[in-house]
């Protein structure tokens, strides 16, 4: 137990400087513009007084480690700074949000997870077989999809030819959870779409790689009942990779989500990167890119750490 | 001639792949000649139906959508071919360098490559995207520098395998210079496995610079391109016009069509016989 202890400590300490390294590297970003912040915002045409006030507003005339430990310190405590375009301060914009976008990712995994890995499993069963070709065939097609082409398919069909589901999904805090889980049926289902997709092929990979394996044939061989050869030899096996698969989707559904969020106008954290990218209001990006990276990096770890703990083999790394 | 007898051997969903894609270039090759209209000619009312003087009808400025259909094809291919082409010449060059060098040269390229690989992309592009300014140019190097850290990681570890051969040493002991080395005994030996992954690639940064575009970050109007002109056209959808339809399909057709390509080379890289 200590040995899994000390690796999964290891393994944390690796995240935390993942995740310290792109700080810096968002932080930097805007550090290695040519020229420079201010002019490049605010325009050629732009007096040196304005220019002056915009560098002190974005404290560009303090040295940079200053300014960095400043910025993260504050990111720490939750005081994300204030936005270049309404003036507000970042956290009151993002949290919310962010909220908003946790549960339209929540609503699509709590669906996607367990039909993907049925699938996943049936397929590699029975693989070679009419639906295993159908299965891999619509997967393969709905991978090489854009989201939004998904999510315009399903608006025509299930929100303009037959009226079910809104094409806009707006949540507010005064809506009922049901009245929510309406809201934002389409934008859910379309990402439960695409994770399935990808999930179902990995999870069909991963089994099909365990079923071919040597100990498996060897109980076939040794005329061990297929329930029993599944369940008792090929599940315990099959848990690391699934598992991992899992994961790996989910923070994967934490990106696809912007996307998504774009079409159907959901007042995620996605939506707001993409719209202060392009006003480039530079604090407000720096924020909600490095908790985006923060969650990723995060179900990375996890992914790790539960991949370490069922599978014996990575506990003793050579 | 490998080729053809390649082609004789492949399955039906590679050869339906490669009709897909070999349409998708045609187009792309020939717009000028095909278009009936030019690339921002305002022929008429904003969305018309299908007619036979607008084969798709019109956009959201009543501009042809078939027009636009076929010149978004040759700009979004293009700009996806040349950003994958410098995300292959970085992240081969990078990874062959790492290999043949190993030491702390392989140790630090590799652990900066691990830390960007943990960060997503897209976020990462969008970061990039709002400091610089959204251009062609800054497209193409920011996506091309993100897709090269892939690129790396393959052929670093197609290039270790080779870097240990007896001609590799050979060629190291007659005093041959490192590019030489990359050049003439490790590229020619590693090409294989780096074609697949360029077909993979492809398809990623294709789609990577559609969704870019989509969100209004990619490529800008008035020139035509799939991803923006989905965007364009989006508030058509409510009212029952599938017009951004289109566009979405198209990006989605070629994709298909490289996918069912790269899946059969695949199979024949893995060497399955089922």
């Amino acid at each position: 137990m200590g040995l899994i202890f000390g690796i999964v400590v290891k393994r944390l300490g690796l995240g935390l400087l993942t995740i310290v390294v792109i700080s810096l590297l968002i932080f930097l970003g805007v550090e290695a513009l040519p020229g420079d912040v201010a002019t490049a915002i605010l325009g050629q045409e732009a007096t040196p007084e304005t220019v002056a006030a915009f560098r002190k507003e974005l404290k560009l005339d303090l040295p940079p480690h200053v300014r960095y430990f400043a910025w993260l310190g504050d990111f720490m405590r939750g005081d994300l700074g204030t936005s270049l375009a309404n003036k507000r301060p970042i956290s009151e914009l993002i949290f919310w949000r962010f909220g908003n976008t946790l549960f339209l990712a929540a609503s699509a995994a709590v669906v996607a997870v367990p039909v993907a890995v049925i699938l996943g499993i049936l397929a590699a069963l029975y693989r070679n077989s009419l639906f295993d070709r159908i299965i891999s065939m619509v997967t393969l097609s709905t991978i090489s999809f854009p989201e939004f082409f998904v999510a315009y398919i399903l608006i025509a069909l299930l929100s303009v030819q037959i009226v079910i589901f809104p094409s806009i999904s707006n949540i507010n805090d005064q809506m009922s959870f049901w009245q929510k889980i309406h809201a934002i049926i389409l934008p859910s289902l379309t990402l439960t779409l695409v994770v399935v997709a990808h999930m179902m092929r990995q999870t069909r990979a991963a089994i099909i790689n365990i079923l071919a394996s040597p100990f498996i044939e060897m109980a076939r061989l040794k005329g061990i009942k297929r329930l029993r050869v599944i369940v008792l030899h090929a599940f315990p096996n099959a848990l690391s990779p699934v598992i991992n698969v899992i994961a790996l989707n989910l923070a994967y559904l934490v990106v696809g989500v912007i996307i998504v969020e774009v079409v159907f106008v959901y007042p995620g954290l996605g939506q707001l990167l993409v719209d202060s990218v392009s006003k480039r209001d530079i604090p407000v990006v720096q924020a909600s890119g490095l908790i985006f990276a923060a969650v990723y990096v995060g179900l990375n770890l996890l992914a790790d750490i539960l991949s370490i703990i069922t599978n014996p083999r990575l506990r003793n790394p050579r | 001639m490998v080729f053809f007898k390649l082609l004789r051997q492949s399955p039906w969903s590679a050869r339906i792949g490669l009709a897909m894609v070999l349409l998708n270039v045609f187009a792309a090759v020939f717009t000028p000649f095909i278009a009936p209209y030019s690339e921002t000619e305002i022929v008429g009312d904003v969305w018309l139906p299908m007619s036979a003087d607008h084969w798709l009808g019109t956009d959201h400025l009543g501009r042809d959508l078939f027009t636009r259909l076929l010149y978004g094809a040759r700009n979004t291919i293009a700009i996806a071919f040349v950003t994958t082409m410098l995300s292959f010449v970085v992240g081969t060059i990078l990874g062959f360098f790492a290999a043949t060098l190993g030491g702390w040269t392989d140790l630090t390229l590799s652990r900066f490559i691990d830390i960007l690989m943990a960060f997503p992309t897209l976020i990462f592009a969008l970061i990039a995207l709002s400091v610089v300014g959204t251009s062609v140019t800054a497209l193409i190097v920011i996506i091309a520098l993100l897709d090269s850290t892939r690129v790396y990681r393959l052929s670093r570890a197609v290039a270790m395998d080779i870097a240990v051969m007896e001609y590799v040493e050979a060629a190291r002991l007659r005093g041959e210079k490192i590019w030489w080395l990359m050049r003439q005994e490790i590229l020619p030996n590693a090409m294989p496995p780096l074609v697949a992954e360029f077909g993979l690639r492809f398809c990623f940064v294709f789609l990577f610079i559609a969704a870019l575009s989509f969100l209004g970050l990619g490529i800008q109007p008035p020139t035509a391109d799939w991803g923006g002109m989905v965007r364009e056209n989006a508030g058509a959808i409510t009212f029952g016009i599938f017009i951004p339809l289109w566009p979405a399909g198209a990006i989605a057709f070629l994709t298909v069509g490289v996918n069912l390509i790269v899946d059969w080379f695949l199979h024949i890289a893995s060497g399955l016989k089922e």
